[in-house]
């Protein structure tokens, strides 16, 4: 009873900050510019089909890689020294002090046609590289603002690997590759999981790193919102696109969740 | 029996400059069940590491059958572990547990079945194959450890206070459970724990340690009758330790009273340590008493009261089934093989007096405390300190 009491304020924040907002959005979702009900919002949506599955494609590829590139380093911090780890984690945390906005533009300024990367490069005489404006750059960008997100959450299970359970599998013949293949590893999956719905979710719906590092085509469902609300002023076909990401997005997580067997997972 | 099978050859181990292990020397026979002893902090657990090749030696060498095993790796030896809280894989079910060694050695799937179904029968879990390790009662996951273990059919099962956590009653359930298994397959066991009666109970040889060094190797019944310096005396069951001096053989003078003892070949006036265990002495009236003393507290124990008795200041602990009232006067008489006789060592006078009973008698013994006696036994023991 009292535990209850004591969570009634973040229930209150849930309904104000949570619950009413998500009403708001199925309200105009369902209804036109004069309030009036409409299923119109929803039939026009299958037009952005093409960029909610691409938005999709790009947010998995996008997971796949910070997984590849975060496992090493989060296996390799949670095998560092209590010193070591903390400088190491410091160093994995640091540029998520600075402004989201501010790191994208760092690298449109290092990927543009005439920036840091090709002026060296023409410097050289040879001829400037299209790093910039395509989905590979869509993709940079994304790795690079989610991969922390990705490493935390893989650190946290890494670290919570109890010792001893590697030495037994190394006491029951485990040469050191199988120690991580049959032991490290599946029970690292809630993590693999986390990891990869905390930058999925993010990467699904951003719009800012397709707008700098992207091109025409490259379009996300992020960008489409965004400009329903901003520039074509349609508030109502906007909702009604939030609403369709937002159902995607939790069928996407209920599938990974189906891979953890029911074990702890970390959703958003 | 008696075949070599490890050996521990002035092996010390060392971590950042601080000695764990003292130069240990230490022959262990095949098909022995041998325990180390010892309380936490005595190199017990880093020996049973050494053996199973988690730790190397910072020098000496460690034999296996005659060969020399230092630098091979745990997964080439023939040597499984039941560790300390079991570390079962909580992604496997209690099959796939047992058989996660026979898997890595790639057998053919009927041998596996065989040799798991097997062992579930030697731990008597038939019928779990299929639960979760995690949804196992203490005493359960323990003995899938267990068979996990044994199931690779290994020459050596080292186990590492694999009782620690289970109840008192399971406990000595698991304790006869394990020397059945360990006789039923007729490997090497070697046990860790600080629990003596556990000890006592199981081993064929008991090695007690201290401090990186090994005290005493020897049977439950020489450990415990001929303990060779204070330390295993009071580590051992209880003991009274009492200052004496060997006069000639059989003759040791204690409380400035000349006894018959059973115990020779010690120098003329050596001063000793003088052991007498508590059941080995008999109450009986004043005049008919070798000492006298006066009854201080009384606590009774289910199979016999423990009676603190004060003798010109040194408190001694009897345990009888006679029960003397707090204050009486009382006599006591030991016979001749209630002495055992030791040499002096670095452990003389730390232990074997019971005037600070409150503390380390009932840490001892995880009895239920009572804070009446206790409290007078330790009020007195200050006032006769000043």
């Amino acid at each position: 009873m009292e535990s209850k009491r004591l969570a009634s304020p973040y229930l209150v924040w849930m309904a104000i900050f949570t619950v009413v907002p998500l009403g708001i959005v199925v309200w105009y979702a369902f209804t036109d510019s004069t309030g009036a009900f409409t299923l119109g919002n929803i039939s026009r949506m299958g037009t952005y089909w093409p960029i909610f599955l691409k938005s999709i494609w790009l947010a998995i590829l996008s997971s796949f890689i910070c997984l590849l590139i975060g496992y090493p380093v989060a296996y390799t911090i949670a095998g560092a020294s209590p010193k070591g780890q903390r400088l190491l984690y410091m160093l994995v945390m640091l540029p998520m002090c600075m402004s989201f906005l501010l790191r994208t533009l760092a690298w449109v300024a290092l990927l543009d046609d005439t920036g840091i990367i090709n002026n060296l490069i023409r410097s050289l005489g040879l001829k400037p590289l299209p790093l910039i404006r395509n989905d590979a750059a869509v993709v940079l960008g994304m790795v690079y603002n989610y991969l922390p997100y990705m490493i935390m959450p893989l650190y946290t299970v890494l670290l919570k690997i109890d010792r001893r359970l590697t030495e037994a599998a190394e006491d029951l013949g485990c040469r050191p590759g199988e120690v991580f293949t049959r032991v490290t590893l599946p029970l690292s999956v809630p993590g693999i999981i986390s990891g990869f719905t905390m930058v999925f979710v993010p990467a699904v719906s951003t719009f800012y790193i397709s707008q700098k590092m992207g091109s025409s085509g490259t379009t996300l469902i992020g960008d489409v919102i965004e400009s329903q609300f901003k520039a074509a002023y349609n508030p109502n076909l906007g909702a009604a696109l939030s609403l369709a990401l937002m159902v995607l997005v939790l069928a996407c997580v209920a599938i990974m969740n189906r891979f953890s067997d029911g074990e702890e997972v970390a959703t958003i | 029996m008696s075949k070599e099978l490890i050996r521990l050859v002035d092996c010390t181990m060392a971590f950042d400059g601080e000695t764990v292990l003292n130069s240990i020397n230490l022959t262990i026979n095949n098909k022995e069940f041998l325990t180390l002893l010892g309380p936490s902090g005595c190199g017990k657990t880093t020996t049973l590491r050494i053996i199973g090749g988690f730790l190397k030696p910072t020098s000496g060498d460690v034999l296996f059958d005659g060969a020399r095993i230092n630098d091979l790796p745990p997964y080439k030896r023939q040597v499984n572990t039941v560790f300390q809280k079991y570390a079962l894989f909580p992604h496997l079910d209690v099959y796939e547990n047992i058989a996660f060694g026979l898997r890595l050695q790639k057998l053919p799937e009927q041998e596996i079945d065989e040799r798991v179904t097997e062992m579930l029968e030697v731990v008597s879990l038939k019928g779990f194959e299929d639960r979760k390790v995690t949804a196992l009662s203490g005493g359960q996951q323990q003995r899938v450890a267990i068979a996990r273990a044994l199931v690779n059919r290994p020459k050596v099962l080292l186990l590492d206070e694999p009782l620690g956590a289970l109840d008192l009653r399971l406990r000595k359930d698991m304790q006869q459970e394990l020397k059945r298994i360990q006789q039923q397959m007729g490997i090497t066991f070697i046990y860790v724990t600080h629990d003596q009666e556990e000890a006592l109970a199981m081993s064929d040889t008991v090695v007690v340690m201290n401090e990186g060094l090994i005290q005493q190797i020897g049977t439950p019944e020489d450990i415990y009758n001929e303990p060779v310096n204070a330390f295993v005396a009071d580590f051992i069951g209880e003991s009274n330790i009492l200052d004496g001096i060997m006069r000639e053989d059989f003759v040791v003078e204690t409380f400035g009273r000349r006894f018959q003892c059973l115990d020779k070949g010690f120098q003329k006036d050596e001063p000793v340590d003088v052991v007498v265990r508590p059941e080995d002495i008999d109450i009986v009236p004043v005049k008919d008493g070798m000492l006298t003393g006066t009854v201080t507290s009384i606590t009774f124990k289910g199979m016999q009261y423990d009676v603190i008795v004060d003798f010109k200041g040194f408190k001694w602990l009897i345990q009888t089934t006679d029960s003397p009232k707090v204050g009486e006067r009382i006599g006591i008489k030991i016979d001749p093989d209630g002495f055992q006789i030791m040499h002096k060592s670095k452990y003389s006078g730390l232990y074997g007096d019971y005037s600070s009973f409150s503390e380390e008698y009932e840490e001892l013994s995880d009895a239920e405390y009572d804070p009446e006696n206790g409290e007078e036994g330790e009020t007195r023991e200050a006032s006769d300190g000043e």
